[in-house]
């Protein structure tokens, strides 16, 4: 069964990545994200992390797409039209991309004491992580609050209508 | 049909998978034309890269594995929030979403 679920959702994982690459329609490419998103959630939950599983659903699938849904449409991004691209991405970019996913295939593929992942293993309960996160791990916790709290900030700043200057100037 | 039922998954497999995300993620980068695009691919890298973590915590029974994924999440939210208000910021001062058209810091 875990042989048979990691199959398909890893091809949902590949096929939605592969489908973002090849659409030239911004929104298209987002619904493929999603795909992809959904799909890690089904393997995180096969890995036995139930809690990641719906943070992946609610934050990144939910929350962070929603976000990119918005802008392509308030934007009216339209299809792209392609290029060729830059000298440097075709000179030292796709060389350097099949070099990192050759040297990660090898090391991977050689690496010894590797265990297997069955429906058997136990499941992190959410219990057990927070006890961890609340426990030893409080103070980044509270510090990724502040980050948050700073992204919002700097975003409502930089997306609001014309700057402070501007308008005190007029 | 029952050991097929039954048959566990290699963990370099998921290794594997994270590996082939991530370099799906780069070519992304440097093929997509648009900036949304570009963007969503590096989504995609941290994606790939949050799996590979999950499967190590998984492989060791490290709780903090898990968490390090949880902080991952939180980062990518904000960078998410303050990248896309970058590029709204861009479009309203370029009129274009197209990288090649947004090329004034280039050499």
């Amino acid at each position: 069964m875990h042989l048979i679920l990691f199959i398909v959702f890893a091809g949902f994982c590949l096929a939605g990545a592969i489908n973002l690459l090849l659409q030239s329609h911004p929104i298209n490419s987002a619904l493929s994200l999603i795909v992809v998103m959904t799909s890690l959630a089904v393997l995180y939950l096969l890995l036995g992390a139930e809690f990641l599983a719906a943070a992946q659903v609610i934050v990144y699938a939910g929350a962070i797409m929603v976000l990119f849904t918005f802008v392509v449409m308030l934007l009216n991004a339209g299809r792209e039209e392609r290029t060729l691209g830059s000298h440097a991405a075709r000179m030292v970019g796709f060389p350097a991309v099949a070099v990192i996913l050759g040297v990660l295939a090898t090391v991977i593929l050689k690496a010894q004491g590797l265990g297997v992942a069955g429906l058997q293993d136990g499941i992190t309960s959410t219990a057990d992580l927070s006890r961890v996160l609340f426990t030893e791990l409080l103070l980044p916790f509270e510090v990724t609050s502040v980050l948050i709290l700073i992204a919002i900030l700097g975003a409502v700043a930089l997306a609001r209508h014309g700057d402070g200057e501007r308008t005190a100037g007029k | 049909m029952s050991s097929l039922f039954s048959q566990e998954v290699p963990i370099s497999w998921y290794l594997l998978l994270s590996a082939v995300l991530f370099s799906l993620g780069v070519i992304g980068f440097l093929i997509k034309r648009n900036l949304i695009t570009v963007f969503m691919s590096i989504e995609l890298m941290l994606n790939a890269v949050n799996l590979s973590f999950v499967t190590f915590a998984h492989e060791w029974h490290a709780v903090k594995g898990q968490i390090f994924v949880f902080f991952v999440m939180m980062v990518a939210a904000a960078e998410a929030a303050v990248g896309l208000a970058i590029i709204i910021a861009v479009f309203r001062a370029r009129a274009t979403l197209a990288v090649d058209r947004i090329d004034l810091m280039k050499l």
